[in-house]
């Protein structure tokens, strides 16, 4: 176990030194001077001096990641050039607003796709089972940014039943959390179906069988529980679709996350905020990855007992 | 059987009006300020938008605008994520090691996250969409090409040309690429998929093809703004989107049971 976790440690160490040095590298993507590029044209000479000194920009490109990565270790994301506050409590702002959408559209992902999943594991090839595969394969084609003003023009302008953007209160809440989880359930309710089949496989689905229990509890208590282990898995990989799917989804509905922050800085040329953002979500993305990883190998020693021959 | 042929024959629709499409939608940039905002009528059955150009011109505009972005980024990501993949997989060692950490550090961008913060800062643009999606894009088939190569490099027939003192560049290209071409173009047939919905969703955000060009994304975007007088502003590029997303991923599912590849291998990947 001890290994696994080193290992695993290890590993991840290096993909987020790796995606720390790529978001650094980012401001050096920006097409012809970043200065030029924040400041316009018309700036003065002394105030494209002060802002390159401020961003470090006049440093030998070594010496600029490792006060990056320095700073990062103190918590300093850098400075708004808008704003002129620190990054860092920008991103504290709008955190719970992110966290909250992704919990509430993994509910309602989670709600669609068991039932779908199940219900296509259980009619393997019959129409059942092409049904539920066909409102999954059309909830993967219909993009967020599709889904969210239909959802709009349905319930908020035709029915008047939600809001139509922002963040007031749980109504407002119902129409970004169905887009976001739409989009994860129907990745979702394919797994379902696939580890679920495997799983009907097994020796004790037929025990449990033979014993003359009946199919709903066969598949609840026996074959469900030993099919969440993979499903909890690619779950975390999932939400990097949640997560990546946020950026979108709260641009559609003006909700007031990381996601709406990243879309706005990049339109504000403020870079600094575009690289804290970026970067938290992807470190977000792999440290929940090693977590789920982690915890597996704790749960299922298959895993850790493979990990080691 | 037959809404699969209904697939192929859709997609077939879209490459054909993307080619034609710089002769048919001769109207996309002509302003008639007399039909703004008109809904589909019996003359235009798709209606104008908040300039007042026809929606049917725009769509068949935007439609090449995706089929350029979709062919292109997949035809770089596949030729550089399979001969990445292949020859870390066959040289393994520490090349291997560093292509694998690099597959890693990319994957740790979830979703077009990644697409949204080149696309941002290299600027609009289609050309920085294509780059964009194409930085993003690679890295699937690079694993994919690495796991199927390391699962094939021991196989006899490789072992046999080895033997024979055949180069690793001709085992490679004559006796490793065609046996792993099937998932490869599974996976390519999703990625058309993915890479049509990444950019309309950058020219959704404003990030991909600039005004008065189209995009299906970017006719949403405006839309979205008039969604309360003309709807079908958002609806019919959408439909449109959706219809040739779904295609595609229904015939990538048909090629995938049609070439028969393991299907445990293609979901664990």
């Amino acid at each position: 176990m001890l290994r696994l976790l080193i290992t695993r440690l290890l590993s991840t160490a290096v993909v987020v030194l790796g995606v720390v040095c790529l978001v650094f590298l980012l401001i050096h993507l920006v097409p012809g001077d970043p200065v030029d590029v924040m400041l316009g044209e018309n700036a003065q000479m002394a105030d494209r001096q002060a802002l390159r000194e401020a961003l470090g920009l006049n440093q030998p490109i070594g010496n600029q990641l490792l006060t990056y990565i320095g700073n990062l270790f103190k918590g300093d994301l850098g400075q708004s050039l808008h704003s002129r506050t620190p990054v860092s409590s920008m991103l504290l702002e709008r955190i719970p607003a992110t966290v909250e959408l992704a919990l509430v559209s993994l509910l309602v992902a989670c709600l669609i796709a068991f039932p779908l999943g199940i219900i296509a594991a259980l009619n393997r090839g019959k129409a059942w089972d092409k049904t539920a595969m066909g409102v999954s394969l059309l909830g993967v084609s219909v993009p967020n940014f599709l889904l969210g003003p239909v959802l709009i023009l349905l319930f908020s302008i035709s029915l008047g039943w939600l809001p139509v953007s922002g963040k007031d209160g749980l109504a407002s809440m119902v129409l970004p959390a169905i887009t976001l989880g739409t989009a994860l359930a129907a990745v979702l309710s394919r797994m379902v179906r696939s580890t679920l089949l495997e799983v009907l496989h097994e020796d004790y689905i037929r025990t449990a069988r033979a014993k003359g229990l009946s199919h709903i509890r066969v598949v609840i208590f026996h074959a469900l529980p030993n099919a969440m282990l993979p499903i909890i898995t690619l779950l975390g990989l999932q939400l990097g679709v949640l997560l990546g799917g946020a950026v979108i989804t709260e641009t559609v509905f003006s909700w007031p996350g990381i996601g709406k922050l990243t879309i706005d800085a990049i339109m504000k040329r403020d870079y600094p905020v575009v690289q804290a953002c970026v970067l938290l979500i992807s470190i977000t993305y792999v440290v929940v990855n090693v977590f789920t990883d982690i915890v597996y190998g704790w749960i299922d020693p298959r895993v850790r007992l493979g990990d080691r021959s | 059987m037959r809404q699969y042929g209904l697939a192929v024959w859709i997609i077939i629709v879209w490459v054909t009006i993307s080619i034609l499409g710089p002769f048919l939608a001769t109207e996309s940039h002509t302003i008639q300020l007399q039909v703004i905002l008109n809904g589909p009528d019996m003359h235009n059955w798709f209606g104008y938008d908040d300039l007042g150009r026809s929606v049917f011109h725009r769509l068949l505009a935007g439609s090449l605008t995706s089929c350029i972005v979709a062919f292109t980024v997949i035809a770089i990501s596949v030729t550089f994520g399979t001969i990445l993949g292949t020859i870390s997989a066959y040289l393994g060692g520490v090349v291997d090691l560093i292509v694998v950490r690099l597959i890693d550090i990319f994957l740790a961008f979830p979703g077009i996250l990644l697409a949204i913060a080149l696309a941002g800062i290299l600027g609009p643009g289609i050309d920085n969409v294509v780059i964009a999606l194409s930085v993003v894009g690679w890295v699937g088939f690079a694993r994919l090409a690495r796991a199927q190569t390391l699962s094939l490099k021991h196989r006899e027939h490789v072992v046999a040309a080895r033997a024979l003192g055949t180069r690793k560049r001709i085992i490679i290209l004559r006796h490793l690429i065609p046996l792993i071409s099937a998932p490869l173009l599974i996976e390519a047939t999703f990625g058309i998929a993915a890479v049509i919905i990444a950019e309309a969703g950058l020219s959704f955000l404003g990030l991909g093809v600039q005004a008065p060009d189209a995009s299906w994304g970017s006719m949403i975007r405006d839309g979205a703004r008039y969604m309360l007088v003309a709807p079908h502003l958002v609806i019919i590029p959408g439909a449109a989107l959706m219809i040739v997303v779904l295609s595609v991923n229904l015939l990538g599912d048909r090629l995938r049971d049609r070439l028969d590849v393991k299907t445990d291998n293609m979901e664990q990947d």
